[in-house]
């Protein structure tokens, strides 16, 4: 039995087939990603690839490690869509990545300094034809500049600007012809398009720069970055900006700070601001019972409505059951994307379909009350179809004859229910609840998609009342002060904790329950 | 012996696999150098833009010999485009709202622009204004955009002079705030009741220091316009959205509507005899300001070729045909000046809607501006709604300042 494996492989053509083309697959897509990875210099990243590829390759070559063959899709997979994510998260909740902190120091030395770049007072702009001594594609390169006024043509590089006498200027004032020179056309300055904006041709005021591929100007970079002592000068005021490599900006003695900035670790600074910001830490509480009470609700509310529809449908006394439940799944058919919006559109005071339809005057998301009714409701009618199809996939799988046994025992039939069928039925639902609990405790969208989190209390414009922690949290790492992804991300560690916690606590509760029915 | 030679077909199959995928591989990187030989141009735009500039770009792409390649993004295109720039996969030339400069310039994703004196002198010049940021022009603008007061000339045929006017007539207005507030709409009101969101530096760019939200002239502004809301004169609503504004208004429900260009082609669609006036002031304030929108053309600071970009921008853009071009896909005014007087003798609305943004003031672009929207809208949500004006914009004026810091 054990030696044979590998003898019976190659009976089967198909079997052999499947295996070459994934294999096939695998190694192909490996050097599809091996290519950006080497364009890339991630060196690091490629020998994961190889590694990882070289040790597939073997593994499924190879008749040995069987129990390996098995794990291994599932452990790549895991690693690829659930650790890897987590990790990365959690690593960026230490930074201070986010909205002017996404780079490094040296891009945004760079972007300072190129945004410091203005025209000279009082300078003129010129006509530019860019060119190259020799070869268009490795001669070096030049500027040639015509004066508008005289028409006299300066030929510019980095040692700076002098007049040449042989060029033919056309009547834009481009040079058409020029002693000594390869013109460039358009499609071969592109080509060295990098060099071309870096080339600034010094001149007494500043410097000559490109501006596009026909127009130069005499600018000055307003601001220039000096090694010496980490810092960013102004060059007519003289101001300095220090490098402060905890905070990854550049900050004035004043405490001025510029609006570049570069990624840099902030260590647990993210968490700490979680648990000290008073706009987080004051509502929280009444958020988490909410958001509870909210999961709770729409798990409860739809399980309770889908299991009463089931068991009601399951009875063989029914007639056209199989268009009652095509009927009843209906709401699941339908986005719920959309569904949110019609129903956000329904609940409106003025134009609402129920206010006009119930006559009445109902400001639905004006009032804590209901609009967090309202929230449910809708949850409830997006939910129940889900928990009505999987109960009543749980029902048929319970032998009726269990129902009968009980009834003949003496059993009511809501006894029978209550003692024999839901019992059952709960072993295959519970790990469904569960995972049901843990989408709608961050059911972002059935909040963000109806009321926002309105309404929101006259004196805090930042907490509403169906707000749940994660539009709440949302709100502040988002809303404010444009995107703070390692804000964000340590938030989301949080409430990453809570649900875990609750779902493991309920799972310990499931495993209880099966060792009970076992 | 049989399975070695497994081994060797799998092997086999998994070279040529290689071969071929390798090959496959290779061509790209063969038309990327060719590419790079004749010069490659990546704008990104939204979809109606995209459409649009298509053979404009094909045109410059022929006349100088380059690819030019139009990509529609159609949606969150400023996260999208900070983030591929960041990854290196971003466009040679964006377009987009100018608010957006405040953030694209920290996040070092655009490169100022170098325009020459006529130039300048060829746009209008609010929206070269716009464009302005820390003394740097940051792209170059096509077309502005403003509110106005639409208004059904069957069910009201006189334009207001002054709200109280609005007040008196006893018709429905469609000025959108929805259960979170507005601050975009509203701002045409709110400046008249004398408040301000952000004070301007000598040099006329708007300061983040001096905050107006929280100050008492905004506590003012707000009692001004709680008499407008629910509890008062009801001509303000929190049952008119965003999302039904328009719609309401095309469906005759409201005789006059706050909106811009951008409702007109629904207007006409649906067959509404309407015209187009200033959003009228408070009797005796200031003048009613909305705020001005304008998009615009930037240069991407990590493309790949910059010059030729830069190119595009300053010296192609400015051409009064592109700019028709664009007006054509969407009827906002053009904010060349040729372009406009070229397409206003067609379209009346124009005008009106340039002298309905007269007093209009830039959209800020600093990136302090991201923290007003949303406190400040619900701020006005909740005043409308009959909450407490100055309890209500002082909690506001804490929560903004609190993330400006």
């Amino acid at each position: 039995m054990r030696a044979r494996p590998a003898d019976e492989k190659p009976r089967s053509s198909a079997g052999l087939l499947a295996k070459t083309v994934l294999l096939g697959l695998t190694v192909a897509i490996a050097v599809w990603a091996a290519f950006p990875l080497i364009e890339n210099e991630a060196w690091t990243g490629l020998v994961i690839l190889l590694a990882t590829t070289g040790g597939l390759l073997y593994l499924y070559l190879t008749p040995r490690h069987i129990p390996l063959k098995y794990l291994a899709p599932g452990t790549i997979l895991l690693i690829l869509f659930q650790v890897f994510p987590v990790l990365y998260t959690a690593s960026t909740a230490f930074t201070n990545f986010g909205d002017g902190h996404r780079g490094s120091k040296q891009e945004a030395v760079v972007a300072i300094q190129t945004a410091s770049v203005t025209q000279v007072p009082g300078s003129r702009q010129y006509v530019l034809t860019v060119a190259t001594t020799g070869d268009p594609t490795t001669g070096s390169l030049v500027f040639l500049i015509t004066d508008p006024a005289t028409r006299q043509v300066f030929v510019g590089d980095a040692n700076g600007l002098r007049p040449i006498a042989d060029a033919t200027v056309g009547s834009t004032g481009r040079v058409t012809a020029a002693d000594g020179y390869t013109l460039l056309n358009a499609g071969q300055a592109s080509a060295r398009s990098a060099e071309i904006t870096a080339l600034a041709v010094p001149t007494p005021g500043g410097a000559i720069r490109s501006s596009g591929l026909s127009r130069a100007y005499e600018g000055r970079a307003g601001r220039v970055y000096e090694a010496s002592c980490d810092c960013v000068r102004d060059t007519t005021t003289g101001q300095t900006w220090t490098a402060d490599e905890d905070a990854g900006a550049f900050v004035a003695a004043d405490g001025d700070r510029l609006a570049q900035g570069w990624k840099v670790g902030v260590g647990f600074g993210n968490f700490t601001r979680v648990l000290t910001d008073p706009a987080i830490g004051g509502p929280f509480l009444r958020t988490l019972v909410w958001n509870f009470a909210f999961a709770i609700a729409s798990t409860g509310g739809t399980f309770a409505l889908g299991l009463l529809l089931a068991v009601a449908l399951n009875s063989p006394r029914v007639r056209g059951r199989v268009a009652y439940r095509i009927l009843l799944v209906l709401p699941y058919a339908m986005p719920s994307f959309a569904m949110l919006l019609v129903w956000r559109d329904m609940f409106n005071t003025d134009f609402g379909l129920i206010n006009n339809l119930f006559g009445t005057d109902v400001d639905w998301f004006g009032g804590a009350a209901s609009a967090r009714l309202a929230v449910i409701l809708v949850q409830l009618w997006l939910g129940y179809p889900y928990m009505f199809l999987v109960a009543t996939g749980a029902l048929t799988a319970i032998p009726r004859e269990l129902a009968e046994a009980s009834r003949i025992d003496g059993a009511s039939a809501w006894g029978g229910f209550r003692r024999i069928t839901l019992p059952l039925l709960m072993v295959a639902l519970t790990p469904l609840l569960i995972s049901s609990f843990a989408f709608n405790f961050n059911n972002f969208n059935a909040i963000y998609l109806t009321t926002e989190g309105a309404p929101f209390p006259a004196d805090n414009p930042a907490n509403g009342a169906t707000d749940l922690l994660i539009t709440y949290t949302y709100r502040i790492a988002f809303g404010g002060g444009g995107a703070q992804y390692g804000y964000a991300a340590a938030i989301s560690i949080f409430i990453f904790l809570i649900v875990a916690v609750v779902s493991a606590a309920s799972f310990r509760r499931t495993r209880h329950l099966e060792e009970v029915n076992a | 012996m049989r399975i070695r030679a497994v081994g060797i077909t799998a092997a086999l199959i998994a070279a040529i696999a290689v071969a071929g995928c390798g090959s496959d591989d290779k061509s790209p990187t063969v038309t990327e150098s060719a590419a790079q030989a004749q010069g490659e141009l990546v704008i990104w735009a939204d979809d109606k833009r995209a459409a649009a500039l298509k053979p404009f770009a094909d045109k410059f792409g022929s006349e100088n010999g380059v690819t030019v390649k139009v990509q529609a993004i159609s949606k969150d295109q400023q996260t999208t485009f900070v983030t591929a720039s960041q990854q290196g996969s971003g466009p040679d030339v964006m377009v987009g709202a100018h608010d957006w400069i405040g953030n694209l310039v920290q996040n070092g994703a655009v490169d100022p622009v170098q325009l020459s004196a006529e130039q300048t002198s060829g746009l209008n010049p609010n929206a070269l204004k716009a464009v302005t940021f820390n003394g740097q022009t940051y792209g170059v603008p096509y077309a502005m955009e403003n509110v106005a007061l639409i208004r059904n000339t069957e069910l009201a045929p006189e334009a207001p002079a002054t709200i109280e006017a609005l007040v008196t007539a006893k018709k429905p207005l469609c000025l959108q705030i929805g259960q979170n507030g507005d601050a975009y709409h509203l701002y045409p009101l709110y400046s008249s009741a004398g408040g301000y969101l952000f004070g301007t530096t000598g040099s006329g760019d708007y300061d983040p220091k001096d905050l107006g939200v929280g100050k008492p002239s905004s506590v003012q502004a707000f009692q001004k316009i709680a008499k407008l809301g629910e509890k008062g004169d009801g001509l303000l609503k929190r049952s008119i959205t965003p999302e039904n504004s328009i719609a309401t208004f095309t469906s005759k429900k409201c005789a006059y509507l706050v909106s811009g260009p951008w409702a007109i082609t629904d207007v006409k669609k649906a067959g509404i005899k309407y015209d187009i006036s200033p959003v009228p002031g408070f009797q005796g304030g200031q003048p009613a300001r909305p705020f001005l929108g304008v998009q615009t053309f930037y240069v991407a600071s990590k493309g790949k070729n910059k010059a030729l970009a830069q190119e595009f921008v300053t010296n192609y853009v400015t051409t009064p045909e592109l700019a028709v071009a664009l007006y054509e896909a969407e009827p906002r005014p053009p904010a060349l000046t040729a372009a406009f007087d070229q397409v206003k003798g067609t379209d009346p609305d124009l005008e009106k809607f340039i002298a309905a943004g007269r007093d209009g003031v830039p959209l800020p672009a600093i990136p302090e501006m991201a923290a007003i929207w949303d406190p400040f809208g619900k701020a006005e949500a909740a005043v409308v709604g009959g909450a407490d004006p100055a309890k209500t914009i002082t909690a506001a004026g804490k929560t903004i300042s609190a993330q400006i810091k």
